[in-house]
């Protein structure tokens, strides 16, 4: 057992069970989240985290299992505690308000012994102040989710769930989201985020639950995941093309991936290597050896991403996505199977 | 399955049953956010400038025609008082504008939320579904009721500002003075808010079971169209007694002598037992509701189910409620019933015009005014409604010892109004001015409105 499980827990669910009709939601789910964390949960559509997020936030309880939030046992007769907030399936505004209405109708609502943040305040954490006094109405998607981070950020939580708040921002807004999530994780808050924005998770989350079909098929460090062992889809770039293919294909364990899955486009110079991370090292050393320059190699596809396409079963993306940020292939890792599954069943 | 109040941990704390919840927030709270939403949308405002505004300056610019709407009660007297302005606005607020007032707020007080996505931000800002709907449903109750108050008000100061407080004809032609006819607008108006809580509540009831769909917007007005088109229809009179639009037209009762009473109570009352049923029956709907799926907005079978049927129900046993204790058969609309109400038209508005062609005052007793009418020429069941209702009034001419006749042909609702349309002598209900105080207004003996009590007795 690792130093991280015994750091205070902010959520622990065993056996979670939440049935719709004749859907099971949640199949008997073991959760853990460490307080003062940035917990990601991720998961194809339909895999259960709205529904998940639902009951943390105590809009619904769970049919089996036991669930316990910020130390409060949840359940039938006993509602959540105080100090949850967020939002699920995009935040909550009224487009005929202002910005500042919509914060203090918010803020009113809450007990007057609830800790609660100033209104400027919260506007002016997400960068909102500017616009406080501007219809919702008019309002951008990347604005609205800031709005309604700061509508959550009111109350001063300790359990902070977001559904998909990096939807709609530009870079600006998202760097903005990003630093007032780290440092409410650093002041000891919990943060659950539900993104389907691998780059955000890995950039924020040190924690990551993935679902599938309702059960847990990873829940652990993000790190934990992306050391796995698995093949990945890498872009290289050298100073001689053609020597570098010649390099790759004379490499174990790499091969050249051609047709329609390697680097579309204009760009010839780009090759895309599938191989795991020692035989890309290996390439590397070989490379450096007949004086060809590495320009840039880069994971096609997260680590992060790969995990989750191979833990999800979904097919691997047919091109390059979103070229992730150039990592250093000494320190590029890839990961097989994961080793801390936790599936619930 | 789906989440229902017993299971809704936001609903038990807002309850005050939770152990380890926060403390419930108020409903006042609630409340005054939800008035901030109704009025910060522009539909509600230019509701409330229309309702404000309208109403007075329409009654102010008819009273300034020479036609006046003679087809809706009380037209046809706007010329004559202030006081008649706002009873023809209130029977087209009860045809028009009531449902349509409804619908555009309690229709949509639930379904609002759905459209734009904000009931799960509601939720775990309140925690409590109960406390929710209390405040949706009195704050949409009290828009509802700043508005009628609205249509009320600003009808009133149009009708005296254009007529001044003159003495109203009442429904059976006698005269109410300036006050009398003050209180019983008022008092009529009042009488409306019954069926528009009705109106209101079936309003909760479909924008919380139909959610995002239009039909939970339309359904007030489509309830409103559906009981006057019943209302039309030749009905039994404990079936029209016991639909919640009656006290749309039972206020007429109001201004009859003595007062018929009797329908409009039971018209109130049938109004307000639907507005409770279907404001529990909205709550009910609305605290199963699951929160949780949003592609869940509540409109289901069972959401229908669970309001249609038993506000069928109580329909069905308001009837039988209504059929025993009033022992109310038929259409209510009897030749006895017609003789008697045409009849006492007739005397009231006979005095009426000989007052205002300055004649020496008669009084009831001494006109012994009768009616002998019949239907379809005497033809088949003499009883119900119809346009072929003849009318001979036969009275004794003061001071000749004579006995005069007129005749008037009748047009009958279903509801009871009727309209009498003077068939000669001329010189007696024909047409023609009479000049008063430097005004000219027909003959009141030439078309007049009545009113039959449905109920025995």
């Amino acid at each position: 057992m690792d130093g991280r499980m015994e750091a205070p827990v902010a959520v622990r669910g065993r056996g979670i069970t939440k049935v719709f009709g004749d859907v099971v939601a949640l199949d008997h789910i073991d959760v853990s989240m460490t307080q003062g964390q940035i917990h990601g949960l991720v998961g194809p559509n339909g895999a259960g985290k709205t529904t998940l997020l639902g009951l943390l936030l105590g809009l619904a309880v769970a049919d089996e299992g036991s669930l316990e939030i910020l130390g409060a046992p949840v359940g039938r007769a006993l509602p959540p505690p105080d100090g949850i907030s967020g939002f699920v399936d995009g935040p909550g505004l009224y487009p005929t308000l202002t910005a500042r209405q919509n914060l203090a109708t918010l803020a009113a609502l809450r007990p007057d012994d609830a800790p609660a943040a100033n209104v400027e305040e919260a506007l002016e954490q997400v960068g909102l102040i500017d616009a406080a006094d501007a219809k919702v109405r008019g309002f951008s998607l990347g604005m609205r989710q800031r709005l309604g981070l700061a509508a959550a950020l009111l109350t001063r939580p300790r359990l902070l769930v977001l559904d998909e708040p990096s939807n709609g921002l530009d870079p600006a807004g998202k760097k903005h989201v990003h630093r007032v999530l780290r440092r409410m994780a650093a002041e000891g808050a919990t943060v659950v985020l539900s993104s389907h924005r691998m780059d955000d998770l890995e950039a924020l989350c040190s924690e990551i639950t993935i679902l599938s079909t309702g059960r847990v098929v990873f829940s652990g460090p993000v790190n934990k995941l992306s050391d796995e062992n698995r093949d990945l889809d890498y872009r290289l770039r050298a100073s001689d093309p053609s020597a570098a293919r010649a390099v790759a294909a004379g490499t174990p364990g790499v091969s050249i991936v051609e047709g329609h899955e390697a680097a579309p486009g204009p760009d010839t110079d780009v090759i895309v290597v599938r191989a795991r991370v020692a035989a890309v090292d290996e390439l590397v050393a070989r490379m450096v050896r007949e004086d060809v320059a590495v320009r840039e190699l880069t994971p096609v596809v997260s680590p992060l991403e790969a995990a989750f396409l191979a833990l999800t079963e979904q097919p691997a993306p047919t091109a390059p996505i979103s070229p992730a940020a150039p990592i250093s292939p000494a320190t590029s890792t890839a990961s097989t199977a994961p080793t801390e599954q936790e599936a619930a069943r | 399955m789906t989440a229902t109040v017993a299971d809704a941990p936001a609903a038990r704390a807002g309850a005050g049953t939770g152990t380890a919840g926060r403390r419930p927030v108020p409903v006042a709270r609630i409340l005054r956010f939800e008035l901030l939403k109704q009025f910060s949308a522009w539909r509600v405002r230019l509701l409330i400038g229309l309702c404000w505004l309208g109403p007075g300056l329409m009654v102010f610019a008819i009273d300034q025609q020479s036609t006046l709407p003679s087809d809706t009660l009380f037209g046809r007297w706007m010329h004559a008082t202030g006081w008649a302005g706002p009873l023809v606005v209130l029977g087209f607020a009860g045809t028009w504008a009531l449902p349509l007032v409804t619908s555009m707020v309690a229709g949509d007080v639930f379904a609002s939320e759905d459209r734009i996505g904000t009931w799960r931000h509601l939720l775990i800002a309140v925690r409590s579904h109960r406390r929710i709907f209390a405040a949706k449903a009195v704050a949409s109750l009290a828009v509802i009721g700043l508005l009628v108050a609205g249509l009320a008000l600003s009808s009133i100061v149009g009708g005296l500002l254009a007529e001044g407080s003159q003495p109203l004809v009442g429904l059976d032609g006698h005269l109410l003075s300036g006050p009398d006819a003050a209180g019983d607008v008022l008092l009529a108006w009042l009488c409306v808010l019954a069926p528009t809580l009705a109106l209101a509540a079936v309003g909760l009831l479909g924008s919380v079971a139909l959610g995002r769909s239009p039909m939970g917007l339309l359904l007030p007005m489509l309830a409103a169209l559906g009981m006057q088109v019943a209302q039309m229809l030749p009905l039994p009179v404990a079936v029209r007694l016991a639909l919640p639009g009656y006290a749309f037209i039972s206020w007429n009762g109001l201004f009859a002598a003595p007062q018929q009473l009797g329908p409009l109570l039971i018209g109130v009352g049938v109004s307000l037992l639907w507005a409770v049923v279907a404001t529990a029956l909205a709550y009910l709907v609305f605290v199963r509701r699951d929160f949780t799926n949003l592609n869940n907005d509540g409109a289901g079978r069972r959401a229908l189910t669970l309001g249609v049927l038993p506000l069928a129900g109580v329909l069905a046993a308001t009837v039988g409620l209504v059929a025993v204790a009033t022992d109310a058969g038929g259409s209510g609309i009897t030749q006895a019933k017609v003789q008697r109400s045409v009849a006492t038209a007739f005397a009231h508005l006979y005095r009426y015009q000989q007052a205002q062609m300055r004649q020496p005052p008669v009084t009831e007793a001494q006109l012994q005014t009768v009616a002998a009418c019949d239907k379809s020429e005497g033809l088949g069941a003499q009883q119900g409604s119809g346009n072929d209702w003849r009318c001979t009034v036969s009275w004794n001419v003061p001071g000749y010892n004579s006995t005069a006749q007129a005749i008037y042909q009748l047009n009958v609702t279903a509801n009871g109004r009727y309209t009498a349309d003077g068939d000669g002598p001329v010189q007696v209900n024909g047409y023609f001015l009479i000049l008063t105080g430097g005004k000219a207004s027909p003959n009141p003996l030439w078309q007049f409105d009545g009113n039959v009590d449905l109920l025995p007795g």
